[in-house]
């Protein structure tokens, strides 16, 4: 292959992910079309049912709080070159931490106290599932990828063992814990799902914003991703960054489990998280991680999770679990064949030139 | 001895998907492409083999579309962590998510049974037991035995095994050697397709009736485990498949008994391979190193 000139910036960072896109959503086209749909019509119900009404809007903003929050931990973790596939399992102990948290104190704290405790048990229980991972990586040298994965089998089956044997609520048949006291109610904005948790998803935005690039922590992060040598040479250990960068991932990711948990369901339930610590990966890819880009991708999820419902409905041969092939295509393309477009656009532009 | 020849029986009937799937992922990452796919390609062959299977009364017919659809996830992969050098994980993670939401919708779409395909008639339809009715032991079982010795054999003993080994661990030689880099990547990684893709016609006409949503359950990646704790060396692998399997066959018999007082968490038994292998890869249990190229995009100097 002839190497050609580099793309130039604003072709790498706008249009390149952009074609990638195009190309993720060419492709559920083609699937739409392949199971006997008219692609357009359904891109219309779906607008329709992620932006038709108000109660709609709500839904999709709800959903795009967890993808905000899944996808922020991807991405703090991927800037310090970590690859955090464990989200689902983070969110999930996340969960568990706040809703211990909710069943021992609820009845003794008011709202203002109990919600604060809720989150900080969430963000403390999902940075310990994350913290082993990440020491296991720092200190015994075990792939962080491969312990982050088996993470989540063991975080499911911990759940399972203690929402049957232990959490569950007296004289329930469904394994469920009791029902938190509105004590422990994150405050609703506007009728349905959609609660105050989106706000807390955006204070995290600009946190990340703030940490990774106006702190010294930060930047010892990313250059920590970005040439671990370097960093080494600058003094920074590389241990203590892959605890650091880990937690706050973990911690994010947990943050799921207070918009699930203390937003909508009120109790601990089984498989809240429900493929949300995986998508956190599109919506990092997509949002090239960086908060601003990540709000956007998280929009974008949301409008689908809950138009894609919707469409559901309306169309019955359209599954709503065309939302997750959306999510594996969006990774495909933007992430594993991000490289696909690029000898394209080279000529394009070299084209252009000439 | 009858609970035995049972135990045993269940133990092999759980463990095949295992092993051919831990076959494949090793051949796959001792060229150096770690396959965090091999769920995915499962589950895409589960559905494929159990949907063909259905609609033309063949089980053949339902392994080979099962094969041909794994192998085209494999192709995928090839070509995002080979051609374009892309990030193999997350390839393979794309590949597992695209699996499970493909494979739902065009079930839906294609047999309104909410993702599931239709169940399979015996005699036919589905690969029955060759020597004992109540052990399971479809043609697969043997299969997925032989493909142990096979595996060891080709890379240990052939010419393309010594290079798929150097592949993995110095692409930079083999290239030198004027040895194509890639086709040798591919070939690996297209063997990989191969054998996931019996691992899910197993599961879904063998060991099942049919297609169920995300029926192969993690075990993609119990075979991923496997491969580690294995070493990945071929015999070791399928030591820790069987034992693997052994706990699972054991995990529903011990549902309600107690040790020493304490009953025995049937969850505890289920995580365990997923804790045995975060134990081994720490070092705490002896140490397993990996190829010394995987997960590294080979790019020719020019």
């Amino acid at each position: 292959m002839r190497s050609r000139r580099p793309l130039p910036a604003w072709a790498e960072i706008v249009l390149l992910p952009l074609v990638n896109i195009a190309l993720a959503f060419i492709t559920v086209g083609i699937i739409v079309r392949i199971i006997g749909v008219d692609p357009l019509r359904a891109l219309e119900l779906l607008v329709v049912g992620a932006f038709g009404s108000p109660e709609s809007i709500g839904y999709t903003l709800y959903y795009a709080t967890n993808f905000i929050f899944t996808g922020l931990a991807v991405s703090v973790a991927f800037h310090g070159g970590l690859f955090n596939i464990g989200g689902e399992g983070q969110a999930y102990i996340g969960g568990l931490g706040c809703g211990l948290a909710v069943l021992a104190l609820d009845r003794y704290l008011p709202i203002w106290l109990m919600i604060p405790v809720g989150i900080a048990a969430a963000a403390l229980f999902g940075a310990a599932w994350a913290a082993v991972p990440a020491w296991l990586q720092a200190w015994r040298g075990s792939h962080i990828v491969i312990t982050t994965i088996m993470f989540n089998f063991v975080a499911a089956a911990l759940m399972v063992y203690l929402m049957v044997n232990v959490l569950i609520a007296p004289g329930s048949m469904t394994p469920q814990s009791r029902n938190f006291e509105p004590s422990a109610f994150m405050p609703a904005m506007g009728g349905n799902a959609l609660n105050l948790s989106l706000v807390l998803a955006l204070v995290c935005c600009v946190g990340v914003w703030g940490f990774l690039w106006h702190t010294p922590w930060g930047y010892a992060l990313r250059t920590m991703g970005h040439n671990p040598e370097a960093a080494v040479y600058a003094g920074t250990d590389l241990r203590r960054m892959t605890m650091l960068g880990m937690c706050l991932s973990g911690a994010l990711a947990g943050m799921v489990g207070v918009n699930e948990l203390l937003g909508v369901h009120h109790r601990i339930v089984l498989d809240f998280p429900a493929g949300y610590g995986f998508a956190g990966i599109a919506v990092s890819l997509m949002g090239r991680n960086h908060p601003f880009g990540i709000v956007l991708a998280a929009l974008l999820f949301g409008a689908l999770q809950q138009g894609g419902a919707e469409l559901s409905f309306d169309i019955p041969t359209i599954n709503r679990e065309m939302v997750v092939v959306i999510q594996g295509l969006v990774i495909l393309f933007s992430g594993a064949l991000v490289n696909l477009p690029r000898p394209w656009l080279q000529a394009l532009l070299a084209l252009r030139r000439s | 001895m009858d609970v035995v020849f049972l135990i045993a029986a269940a133990t092999l009937r759980v463990a095949t998907p295992l092993i051919l799937c831990a076959m494949g992922g090793l051949l796959s990452e001792r060229s150096g492409i770690i396959d965090v796919g091999l769920e995915g390609k499962m589950l895409m062959a589960a559905f494929f083999s159990a949907a063909v299977a259905a609609v033309t009364h063949s089980a053949w017919w339902g392994v080979a579309a099962g094969i041909a659809a794994a192998e085209a996830m494999a192709l995928l992969h090839g070509l995002a962590c080979i051609t374009y050098r892309g990030n193999q994980v997350v390839s393979g993670v794309a590949l597992n998510i695209l699996a499970s939401g493909l494979t739902i919708v065009w079930g839906n779409a294609w047999f309104q049974r909410g993702g599931q395909t239709p169940a399979l008639e015996g005699q036919g339809e589905r690969l029955m037991p060759l020597f004992f009715p109540r052990a399971g032991d479809s043609i697969l079982v043997y299969a997925a035995l032989l493909s142990v010795p096979v595996t060891w054999w080709v890379i240990t003993r052939t010419r393309f095994g010594l290079r798929l080994r150097a592949v993995g661990e110095m692409p930079l030689a083999v290239d030198t050697a004027g040895i194509s880099v890639p086709w040798l990547r591919y070939r690996a990684v297209l063997l990989c397709g191969l054998l996931a893709g019996l691992a899910g016609s197993y599961i879904a006409i063998a060991q099942n009736a049919g297609f169920t949503r995300d029926m192969t359950a993690g075990q993609g990646f119990i075979a991923l485990a496997a491969v580690i704790f294995g070493k990945w060396r071929p015999f070791p692998a399928l030591g820790a498949c069987l034992m693997f399997g052994l706990l699972d066959a054991v995990a529903i018999r011990l549902q309600g008994v107690r040790v020493a007082g304490i009953e025995v968490p049937v969850q505890l038994i289920q995580a365990l391979p997923y804790l045995l292998t975060v134990f081994l890869l720490a070092g705490f249990i002896g140490r397993a190193v990996a190829p010394r190229a995987i997960g590294l995009p080979y790019e020719k100097e020019h």
